[in-house]
């Protein structure tokens, strides 16, 4: 009788387990993994041969499928300025919200005691407003005739006729305002994991209190703003919305371009090869960054 | 002590409180202006971006810009199909990655990350140029459904993960050395523990189905929704009815993240008890 | 059939038999052919340090591993493969691991609702009425203090009347004060109940006040079973030697068997050990002798001992622990021997280069076999 059962151990909870059990995660797995598969993967495979196809075909007429890498040539030459512009922009607005971000996860995570689920709930509630709704509020606020500009002018930090609508500055205070959150969030995350006693330890050992947080909290916190300015960046980078409803033409960004190709030129390929540009920029500028900042194990 | 260096010990106490405080200012500004706008009477004004005066039109007729209660409705049920295809199809991924054993594991991992990496419009724009080159469905409200439910999959997942791992293995055990049956300990025990993460990852599904602009501006066709519809209108000038909509919607998430927040202080409080 | 051959006794522990119990882990084997008999109505302990295999082995018992060889019996049932949940045992887990989503009442209930119990409601507080959480009913798991917790963890398994309950370090958890008084309640509702236990711990302190069988196990084998007092007065291996209290080990020469005792040549003294002590017939050997059982007098002193008399040590330091002191007194061959005197009062304490002599009742020494480990078990204890 042991003989026929140690033939057949079916074990609850052993990792080597045989048959049926062992194919659950992938039937769990499937349809997720299938969904992303084909409206994600995909899409990357006929994205990157959309950009290849023969700018002379049109959606109605049909497109060629050609390799036709002039398109990656044709569209760096129109657009190298708004690369290059939204990548600034992109990284401005990162960086203040690295500013901004961290002297409020700083304060959440460390100075805000009881306060501080009520103080998260707050940070992530400008974020269940509209997108579009909120960022045109910015337009009323930094409206010509606005409170910001009456000040700015009375205390002659701007001329009587300047705005900053369809500036830069509107466009970057749009992106750094919209990001927000997406900073804030995971440097709270790393900020809250930092045992205090850390800190009073460097105190103890005579750091003052920048010493301490250059050399104790800056270093530990740094998976959080890793993430962060990456949760930043990317979305910062694409993004057309501020550009569109703040800023001028004058402040294109490549999301623009992008999307007035698709959209009102109807050039699909010449969107595609852009498309195509602008991830790869992302994806080799990312790589750059986290190598540097030494944290690869972000997923 | 002189009360001035008392204050200054204060300010030198309170300062990073203070600036946090003044950083969260900065983010509840355009907010104060959407529920101030909402107040609005423009019927004798051009400017919709400047407050004239005020009056509770907008919010006894919120259906008056025309079209606009139909794209909400849109918004509304592209959200809600969204939220329930992407939460079931994440939970079961997130149990599948947590649980089970399947090889892969790291490219699964990327997959995931990945659509929260990618930048909206590289996503939209290679969205669309599959369904230009492979037509399975037209453009309308079933590709902004195909669309939103991938990029809310990955938000399901990362979020019902980080619940389930933080969930102690020993209680499952725990059920089972108690007699429970594998199904009876994932519904006893399992489910119930995981279900707020769950129901957090609905939450952000839902809100950002419902918020969503490039992605699904790209993939639309003739389909129009809310966050559409504010675009359109942003060129001529945004009804008043906008901010109404905006104000609702803040008003309501507020409401449901305080409602778990105070139930939540309210178990806290029972335990101090 | 008889009650005995079936391992059933009449009130329904039943005991527990685990034969050539073998767990392999991809890396390292964690059990090792362990057999292992627990009579039913018994409180056995598995005492050993960290990694020993006890967790390992009672996690099998419960179904939570399965073996890689080997049975395991209840009474005559074969449960080795069984699951969890279909084998007639239940486990105090080490941290717990109450639902923290159901009140004290529903963790108590969740066996006997899941089995489809009857009077479960007078069952759940007859339950609570013994550990005395009466009151906390209603309260969910973290509103409750450890020791509260503990019980309720116990009252939750115990409820089932298994046939064997088993314990994964209990009370690892709780402060010292606590851990006593939970020890004597454990053992309290033991004999109320009259349940077989097994319990696993690293604590020999704990495992010797509870247990009335202990096995020692040391890296997936059991080295010595038996009460507490046969493991501490007549220990088999240099590892229940030192991880069970402290021991002296001196080596010595055997010079070979004289009656019912061994005589062994220990550093120039020849000693007797009864034979029921010796465990090691012929060639080098340790002698052991408990620090308690040393007998310590300034040099020329009579000492009250019929043994040798070893001439020669010099206290080296001296530790006042209030019931006890403690000497190290460096013998002329060099090693430190362990001596605690109870504080009686009858003399001063000996201050460190206090010329002493030792000795020791004969019966109290004990002879292990050279080739072990003299320091194994030291530092797991």
């Amino acid at each position: 009788m042991a003989a026929v059962e140690t033939s057949a151990p079916p074990g609850p909870t052993t990792p080597a387990q045989p048959g049926r059990r062992k194919l659950t995660g992938y039937w769990l797995l499937l349809p997720g993994a299938l969904w992303l598969g084909v409206f994600f993967v995909i899409p990357f495979y006929s994205l990157l041969a959309t950009s290849l196809y023969d700018p002379k075909g049109s959606v109605l007429g049909g497109y060629d499928v050609t390799f036709h890498l002039a398109n990656f040539v044709d569209a760096i030459r129109d657009n190298a300025d708004v690369l290059v512009r939204s990548l600034w922009y992109a990284g401005l607005a990162t960086l203040f919200c690295l500013l901004l971000g961290y002297v409020l996860a700083y304060a959440i995570a460390f100075k805000a005691g009881r306060w501080r689920n009520l103080l998260l709930v707050l940070v992530i509630a400008p974020f269940f407003t509209s997108f579009l709704v909120r960022t045109l509020s910015w337009k009323l606020i930094l409206a010509d005739d606005g409170f910001v500009v009456n000040t700015l002018q009375t205390l002659h930090l701007m001329g009587d006729n300047d705005r900053l609508l369809a500036t830069p500055v509107a466009v970057i205070a749009g992106l750094t305002y919209n990001f927000l959150p997406f900073m804030v969030l995971p440097l709270y995350a790393s900020l809250e994991k930092i045992d205090h006693r850390l800190i009073e330890a460097a105190g103890d050992l005579y750091a003052s209190p920048v010493r301490a947080w250059f050399k104790v909290t800056w270093p530990l916190s740094l998976p959080g703003v890793v993430a962060g300015t990456l949760l930043t960046f990317i979305p910062a980078a694409g993004d057309y919305i501020n550009a569109s409803l703040l800023g001028s033409p004058n402040q294109r960004m490549v999301g623009n371009v992008i999307q007035n190709l698709f959209s009102a030129t109807g050039d699909y390929a010449a969107a595609g090869a852009l498309s195509v540009i602008l991830l790869t920029i992302i994806i080799g500028l990312v790589l750059i960054y986290v190598r540097t900042a030494g944290t690869e194990d972000l997923v | 002590m002189t009360g001035l260096g008392r204050l200054r010990l204060w300010v030198g106490d309170h300062l990073i409180m203070l600036l946090g405080l003044l950083v969260l200012v900065y983010m509840f500004v355009p907010i104060a202006v959407v529920v101030m706008m909402s107040f609005n009477d423009n019927s004798k004004s051009r400017n919709v971006y400047k407050f004239q005066s005020f009056t509770w039109d907008n919010w006894t007729n919120p259906c008056k810009p025309s079209g606009m209660c139909h794209d909400v409705v849109v918004s509304i049920e592209i959200g809600l199909l969204a939220t329930v295809a992407a939460t079931i199809l994440g939970t079961l991924a997130a149990f599948a990655m947590v649980r089970h054993q399947f090889v892969g594991r790291s490219v699964a991992n990327l997959v995931v990350f990945l659509p929260m990496a990618t930048p909206e419009i590289v996503m939209g724009s290679s969205l669309l140029s599959l369904f230009v080159v492979a037509p399975i469905v037209p453009l309308g409200f079933w590709t902004i459904f195909i669309a939103h439910v991938m990029f809310c999959i990955s938000f399901v997942i990362v979020t019902v993960k980080a619940r389930l791992s933080g969930l102690d293995q020993n209680l499952e055990q725990a059920a089972m050395d108690l007699y429970a049956t594998e199904s009876q300990t994932f519904w006893r025990v399992t489910f119930p523990l995981v279900l707020p993460g769950i129901l957090a990852a609905a939450l952000l599904s839902f809100s950002l189905s419902f918020d969503d602009f490039i992605i699904t501006n790209l993939n639309a066709g003739q389909t129009v929704t809310f966050p559409m519809f504010v675009w359109g209108s942003a060129q001529r000038g945004v009804p008043m009815q906008v901010n109404v909509v905006g104000t609702v919607m803040f008003l309501v998430s507020i409401a449901i993240v305080l409602g778990g927040e105070l139930n939540s202080r309210r178990r806290a409080r029972a335990l101090a008890s | 059939m008889s009650q005995a051959a079936n391992g059933q006794r009449a009130d329904g522990s039943r005991s527990l038999r685990l034969s050539k119990l073998t767990k392999e882990f991809a890396a390292f084997t964690a059990v090792k052919s362990l057999d292992l008999e627990v009579p039913a109505g018994s409180f056995f302990a598995l005492l050993g340090p960290s990694g020993c295999g006890k967790t390992t082995t009672l996690r099998m018992v419960a179904g939570l591993e399965t073996p890689t060889s080997g049975s395991i019996h209840l009474g005559d049932l074969d449960v080795t493969y069984e699951k969890p949940y279909r084998r007639p045992v239940n486990t105090v887990f080490q941290n717990y691991a109450l639902f923290p989503h159901l009140d004290i009442y529903e963790n108590v209930a969740f066996g006997l609702r899941r089995r489809g119990g009857k009077e479960v409601d007078r069952q759940v507080r007859e339950m609570l009425d013994l550990v005395e959480l009466t009151t906390q009913a209603r309260k969910k798991p973290p509103q409750l203090s450890g020791g509260q917790q503990q019980r309720v963890a116990l009252a939750r398994a115990l409820i089932n009347r298994p046939d064997v309950l088993l314990l994964d370090e209990p009370l690892g958890a709780l402060d010292l004060k606590l851990r006593r008084s939970m020890q004597l309640e454990i053992k309290r509702i033991q004999t109320e109940v009259g349940l077989t236990f097994v319990h696993v711990t690293h604590d020999q302190e704990e495992a010797m006040t509870m247990a009335d069988t202990i096995a020692v196990m040391n890296a997936g084998v059991i080295e010595q079973m038996g009460s507490p007092d046969e493991l501490y007065e007549n220990p088999r291996t240099t590892f229940v030697a030192n991880f069970l209290g402290q021991s002296n080990l001196i080596a010595g020469t055997i010079v070979g068997r004289d009656g019912d005792v061994v005589k062994v040549d220990m550093e120039g003294t020849v000693v007797s050990i009864p034979a029921e002590r010796a465990h090691a017939d012929a060639g080098k050997g340790w002698v052991g002798i408990r620090p308690e059982k040393v007998l310590i007098a300034p040099a020329g002193e009579p000492i009250n001992a019929p043994g040798n008399h070893m001439t020669g040590g010099v206290v080296t330091d001296v530790s006042f622990v209030g019931v006890s002191t403690q000497y190290l007194v460096r013998m002329p061959w060099g090693q430190e021997l362990m001596v605690f005197e109870q504080n009686t009062g009858h003399r001063a304490m000996l201050a460190p280069g206090t010329h002493v002599d030792v000795s020791w009742r004969p019966e109290f020494a004990f002879l292990l076999d050279a080739s072990q480990d003299v320091n194994a078990g030291i530092e797991e204890a």
